[in-house]
């Protein structure tokens, strides 16, 4: 028997005013996890994970995260979640070491076993010798690995990632990808979207959505297969050709 | 009570308090704000702007030079509304002199002016203002006129060996050295509570909102009231902090008096800072950008100054006008700054202006209150 998925959706549906942002989506993510969350701008990826962390709330549908309903449990579901946003979230004014705190301390951690965590996960990310500086002058990989750490210093069970290494360089997107695996490893799954298709190959399992559809689902290769195409790269640009001609007849010529 | 111990120590404000502490220590505008602010308003509004007018300069035209036209000049020099810069030939020398703007009042007196006196018919001498701010001109002539008017019983009486019929003696209360700063100074601290908790609270707010850390928070467990709190409490003990600076300042350079209580006067500073809280936070709802946010404080603290009886007397402006005061909470609170600090009175006589700002308190701030949580859903 396969263990309870981490997240578990059905019919899950957003929409704006005459935009469906997400239409009917099913899906399951299994515990640890790395799961690719894959598609065009406005696709509905970053709608997806917005509904999933309980910032927007569905249209109609129901979604289980961690095992509590999205809409009637969302407190509980808090509690058990990391997100890291395209922005960070991070507070520029204060040091590393003040972000690490302040956000542990709003998951409830106190006294030692805060301390005892932070201590952990400095050591993972390598943030020793930065604790002193503030965030605001951090360059971009290092603000990336604070703000991935804030997220997951209450290790929750599942840890959203929406465009994590946008406007990173490559050798930080290497180490921060690593460092996925690491979480993965110790349990806690990762969903994380992104726009680059050598980190989509790196997903265990990929979901791909265009206009609000899950149209792909699978591993990178299932999902290549799928398209009858070579790489995921071609798959994307197949859709994104699809979803946005014009975008791409321009680009191509 | 150990269970009780470990729920307050989980207590999500604590971690919201302690940031926002830091924050608004290390940001620079902020910091500026707090600290500058309240500096700026005192010197400004309690040296400089003096609505009271005092010791215009004055030039002298004495073509009597007689004791009377001396002591006539004493006279008006003793209320202190005149100061004589110089003593000019004739009308012409004096009218250039006030035309150049190096004096603001002339006085002429007449070679005849003690012959007059003298032989039973009246001495008149004549009194050039330049008039064009008729605040200071006003004050200038309601004092000459008065000074004219003692004179002349003081003749009178010495010349029919006579006492003076009439005299009504008077005594200004609460200010008796009718001094600006004494009325101005308490107000300061009503103005400065507005601003820090429109002006730095709102922008504070959409600081967060800007920068994407709201959304980040929303996302954790911290609770939508903890959030609040965690982000309204520092500026209500920033304001307390400011009110005493100011106090203390108003008292020890000002000679401001505190015939009332202090403890009432903070107990009911709350209920205005909750009113003033409550703009804040409305004023984050509405603007988008840390920007919008400052210009929709500053478009705030306008009536405020105004029409609130902060600089301007109340009694003195249109009913409308009157009826818009009475919907700022300043006004109330102004009030009861002047009260308790100047006429020493006890919550009793001020009833009415809790109980307006109680009604402004409650109604703007359960109106923001649910404006604010529905944009964090």
């Amino acid at each position: 028997m396969s263990p309870a998925p981490v997240v578990r959706t059905h019919a899950l549906h957003k929409r704006f005013g005459d935009l469906v942002a997400v239409h009917a989506l099913d899906l399951e993510i299994r515990r640890g996890e790395v799961f690719g969350l894959l598609g065009p701008n406005g696709s509905g990826k970053t709608t997806t994970i917005r509904m999933l962390c309980g910032l927007v709330l569905p249209t109609s549908g129901t979604a289980e995260v961690a095992g509590f309903d999205i809409t009637t449990q969302a407190e509980q579901v808090r509690r058990r979640i990391g997100y890291m946003s395209q922005r960070y979230g991070l507070y520029d004014e204060l040091t590393v070491a003040e972000n690490l705190r302040f956000y542990a301390s709003v998951y409830g951690l106190v006294g030692r076993t805060r301390e005892a965590r932070l201590a952990e996960h400095v050591a993972l990310l390598g943030l020793g010798e930065r604790l002193t500086q503030r965030a605001g002058t951090l360059s971009g990989g290092w603000k990336q690995r604070l703000a991935l750490a804030c997220a997951t210093a209450h290790h929750p069970d599942l840890v959203f990632l929406d465009e994590p290494t946008a406007g990173v360089d490559p050798a930080a997107r290497r180490t921060f990808w690593q460092t996925i695996y690491d979480l993965a490893g110790s349990g806690t799954t990762v969903l994380v979207t992104t726009h680059y298709m050598d980190e989509a190959e790196r997903c265990q399992r990929l979901a791909f959505l265009s206009r609000g559809h899950l149209i792909g689902l699978g591993t990178p290769a299932e999902v290549v297969q799928q398209f009858g195409a070579q790489t995921v790269e071609e798959v994307f640009v197949m859709l994104q050709q699809r979803d946005e001609p014009g975008l791409h007849a321009e680009a191509g010529s | 009570m150990s269970a009780l111990w470990a729920r307050l120590q989980r207590w999500t404000m604590w971690p919201m308090l302690w940031k926002e502490f830091l924050q608004l220590r290390r940001d620079r505008l902020t910091f500026a704000l707090m600290t500058g602010l309240p500096a700026i308003q005192l010197v400004l509004f309690g040296y400089a702007i003096q609505t009271d007018v005092r010791r215009l300069p004055t030039v002298v035209v004495d073509e009597s030079r007689t004791s009377e036209s001396r002591a006539l000049v004493q006279v008006l020099q003793n209320t202190d509304n005149f100061r004589v810069i110089t003593r000019v030939p004739d009308r012409t020398a004096a009218r250039r002199w006030i035309e150049r703007g190096a004096a603001r009042v002339a006085l002429v007196i007449p070679p005849d002016y003690q012959r007059n006196i003298r032989s039973g018919q009246t001495g008149v001498a004549q009194l050039l203002i330049d008039a064009a701010d008729p605040q200071s001109s006003g004050a200038a002539i309601a004092g000459a006129q008065l000074a004219a008017q003692a004179r002349g019983a003081q003749l009178l009486a010495q010349r029919y060996q006579l006492r003076a019929p009439v005299e009504i003696r008077v005594r200004p209360w609460y200010n008796p050295a009718q001094k600006s700063a004494t009325f101005i100074v308490p107000g300061i601290v009503g103005i400065l509570l507005t601003i820090t908790m429109t002006l730095i609270t709102s922008t504070a707010i959409v600081r967060e909102r800007e920068r994407g850390t709201l959304e980040q928070l929303i996302v954790t467990p911290i609770g939508k009231s903890s959030l609040m709190l965690g982000k309204l409490v520092p500026f209500v003990l920033v304001g307390y902090v400011q009110m005493s600076v100011i106090l203390l300042l108003g008292v020890v350079f000002f000679g401001i008096p505190v015939r009332g209580s202090l403890v009432l006067l903070y107990a009911l500073a709350l209920v205005f800072i909750v009113a003033s809280l409550g703009v804040g936070l409305l004023i984050s709802t509405v603007a988008r950008s840390q920007a919008q946010a400052m210009q929709l404080s500053f478009f705030f603290m306008l009536p405020n100054i105004l029409l609130s009886g902060y600089i301007f007397p109340r009694a003195a402006m249109p009913e409308p006008a009157q009826w818009l005061g009475l919907a700022l909470p300043l006004t109330f609170f102004l009030d009861i700054l002047r009260g308790v600090l100047l006429k020493g009175v006890g919550v009793r006589d001020l009833l009415v202006q809790l109980g307006a700002l109680c009604v402004l308190a409650g109604t703007l701030f359960t109106v923001s209150v649910r404006r604010f949580s529905k944009t964090l859903d």
